[in-house]
């Protein structure tokens, strides 16, 4: 049995007048199904690549990246529509909810593009906003919720339709600490439950949520371990550049 | 998506920007108003000329003759054995003479009548008209030349107290009695049908001093009167040698030509009317695009949920076609208000008492469909936009 994410000296690269940007510069991960990994870095330094192509929102320049065993990194874009829809769910920094639409209309979408019919598709998307405590705001605008409210109600939505993967980019992000951590808590749970989690962040006090720390710099692995020993924490100094702990 | 929750989705981002889409829908609205305006206008027209001949007579053939100036011309008994020898084409004939400028007097006092007359005992049933009082001109009348006449109901209201039957008329000097009274038909006005004197043709000739130069036909069917005329022609062509000396007119064909131009007529202004629509979907086009980049970020939020490009695309088709769809209800809604407001003040127009606005289901089933693929049509352009947005840079966007 492979690996549930696979990454084969995948490049990424930005082609910005004469200079060629390497977001990704010929890295190799891989992620196997239950593991909660931190993907660590400074700004700049190509997490958000790595996730958009993780997420199949995006496609490698160069390499291939195996989702599941089968190589998407080829796949046109309703194909891969299918594998976002079917195996993963997305949290954002900015939660991305749909403004119109009310929160279990929103929990419920993926489970729409997954053609699954009405009455299931309530019943699941309820369920789901059950385990994120949230099940009697399901008629509320997202505007009437508060940011931590918000961010569970799009927890909710990534777990509506039962990925195998949660990709959370920034998730606390907007948040104050307080609520920050009630949602990473969360995401320890669902990893706890089985879900494999993958988490963006470039904080390493939230870093240490994780058992795995997938530490990136100018596009490349720079550590790939245990998140509880010491060098997965320690941030390379670079000229010029000082680190900002905990913004 | 099914299309229900597109559907609802419309009427939602609709419902948010009234004033918008009220001003997107407005060349729809304009347009198919005005489509069914034209429409219903035009049927009713339609229908009035219809009836008109209908009252005439639709199986009526009129025949005119101005002869060659020569010795030559066409007996009445020519025109009664064309009608015996065709049976499945002609049904009666009637000879038709004018009289003008001779003098009428009623007991009390001289007046003009609208026209005089002289026609066969066959003439009521060749034109369906129909006796009030008395009886027509029969056989016998026509045959001896005895002095009767029929009057219209104007003529028997006007000057014979509404009792003309067994009274006398002096005509050219000659005096006839009155033997029945027409049915009223124009509402008994001066001028109109109700104010004729009808008599034997053969009398009409001596008042007038002519032969006779026009005869009325009833054609077996409407569909047969183009045979009808021609076995017509050919006779008279045979008396003359030529076919410059008369003319045979059939209503059904005269119909046949009148309804030809007003549908050509309704076709151009349906066809200008159609610009409007045009231009609706043009406004349309231009409000999805708008709509499609200020939704870039959601669009992007439903595609990383899995939205493929088709359920995308019929998204935003589905919004396009809603609101033209709700412009063309509203348009044919104003368009039957103005069809029947026209209608009315039409209606009390003199000669134009019958008529009425008629829209078709038909029309306001057309008008409906083709607001609604004006929708789909221009929304499509957009809405394919939409759905080949990267998922990357939608998400991005702001
Ligand atoms: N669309 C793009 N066009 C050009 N360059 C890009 C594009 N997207 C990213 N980059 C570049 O790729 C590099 C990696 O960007 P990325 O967004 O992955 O960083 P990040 O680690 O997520 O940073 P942050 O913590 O600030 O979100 C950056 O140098 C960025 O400028
Ligand atoms: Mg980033």
């Amino acid at each position: 049995m492979g690996h549930l994410i696979e990454f084969r000296q995948v490049y990424k690269i930005y082609q910005m007048g004469d200079t060629a940007v390497h977001a990704l510069d010929g890295v190799d991960i891989t992620i196997d199904k239950g593991e909660f990994v931190a993907i660590v870095g400074q700004s700049g330094s190509g997490k958000s690549t790595a996730m958009n192509i993780i997420g199949c929102l995006d496609v490698p320049t160069r390499g291939q990246y195996f989702l599941g065993g089968t190589d998407v990194s080829t796949m046109d874009d309703d194909q891969q529509a299918v594998i976002r829809n079917k195996m993963l769910g997305f949290i954002f920094q900015q939660y991305n909810l749909i403004p119109k639409l009310n929160v279990l209309e929103n929990v419920e979408l993926p489970l729409l593009y997954a053609g699954v019919p009405e009455r299931e598709r309530r019943e699941r998307a309820r369920s789901a906003l059950e385990r994120v405590g949230l099940a009697d705001k399901s008629k509320n605008l997202p505007s009437q919720l508060s940011g931590g409210q918000q961010q569970r109600v799009s927890i909710a939505r990534a777990l509506a339709g039962s990925p195998s993967v949660i990709l959370a980019d920034e998730p606390t992000g907007a948040l104050d600490s307080r609520t920050g951590r009630e949602v990473l808590h969360f995401l320890k749970q669902l990893n706890r439950e089985g879900d494999t989690v993958v988490l963006i962040t470039h904080d390493n006090s939230i870093a240490v949520m994780a058992d795995r720390i997938i530490r990136l710099q100018d596009g490349k692995v720079i550590y790939d371990g245990d998140a509880h020993d010491p060098r997965a924490v320690v941030q390379p100094h670079l000229p010029g550049e000082d680190e900002e702990v905990g913004a | 998506m099914g299309i229900k929750q597109s559907f609802l989705l419309a009427l939602k981002s609709l419902a948010v920007s009234k004033v918008r889409a009220l001003l997107t829908m407005l060349g729809i609205i304009i347009g198919v108003a005005a489509v069914i305006v034209i429409i219903s206008l035009g049927d009713g027209m339609q229908k009035m000329m219809n009836d008109q001949f209908e009252s005439l007579g639709a199986n009526l053939i009129q025949v005119s003759v101005w002869g060659s100036g020569s010795s030559r011309s066409v007996a009445p008994e020519d025109m009664y054995k064309l009608v015996a020898d065709n049976p499945d084409y002609l049904r009666a004939v009637s000879p038709y003479v004018q009289v003008s400028g001779v003098s009428v007097r009623s007991t009390r006092e001289a007046f003009t009548p609208g026209s005089i007359l002289g026609v066969s005992e066959d003439y009521d049933s060749i034109r369906g008209m129909t006796l009030s009082q008395g009886r027509f001109l029969q056989y016998v009348d026509v045959l001896r030349q005895q002095k009767v006449c029929v009057v219209g109901s104007y003529v028997n209201k006007e000057y014979f107290d509404g009792q003309a039957v067994g009274q006398q008329l002096s005509i050219g000097g000659y005096t006839y009695i009155v033997v029945g009274v027409l049915s009223e038909s124009a509402e008994s006005r001066k001028g109109t049908d109700d104010d004729q004197i009808v008599l034997p043709y053969t009398n009409a000739m001596s008042l007038a001093g002519s032969r006779v130069s026009a005869y009325m036909f009833t054609g077996a069917d409407k569909d047969t009167a183009s045979v009808s005329r021609t076995i017509i022609e050919k006779r008279l062509e045979k008396i003359f040698g030529d076919d410059d000396y008369f003319m045979v007119i059939t209503s059904a064909e005269m119909l046949d030509i009148m309804n030809t131009m007003m549908n050509t007529m309704m076709v151009v202004l349906v066809a200008i009317a159609a610009i409007s629509l045009l231009v609706g979907g043009i406004g349309i086009m231009n409000i999805m695009l708008v709509s499609v980049s200020e939704r870039t970020r959601e669009i992007g939020i439903r595609k990383s949920l899995g939205a493929k490009r088709r359920d995308i695309r019929s998204q935003f088709i589905i919004e396009a076609g809603t609101t033209s769809a709700i412009g063309g209800v509203i348009g044919i809604g104003f368009g039957l208000l103005a069809a029947n407001v026209a209608g009315t003040l039409i209606s009390g127009l003199d000669g134009a008492e019958g008529f009425a606005a008629v829209p078709s289901l038909g029309a306001i089933a057309l008008a409906f469909g083709v607001s609604v693929g004006v929708g789909v049509l221009f929304g499509y352009l957009p809405a394919n936009k939409a759905a080949k947005l990267n998922p990357i840079d939608a998400l991005r966007y702001d």
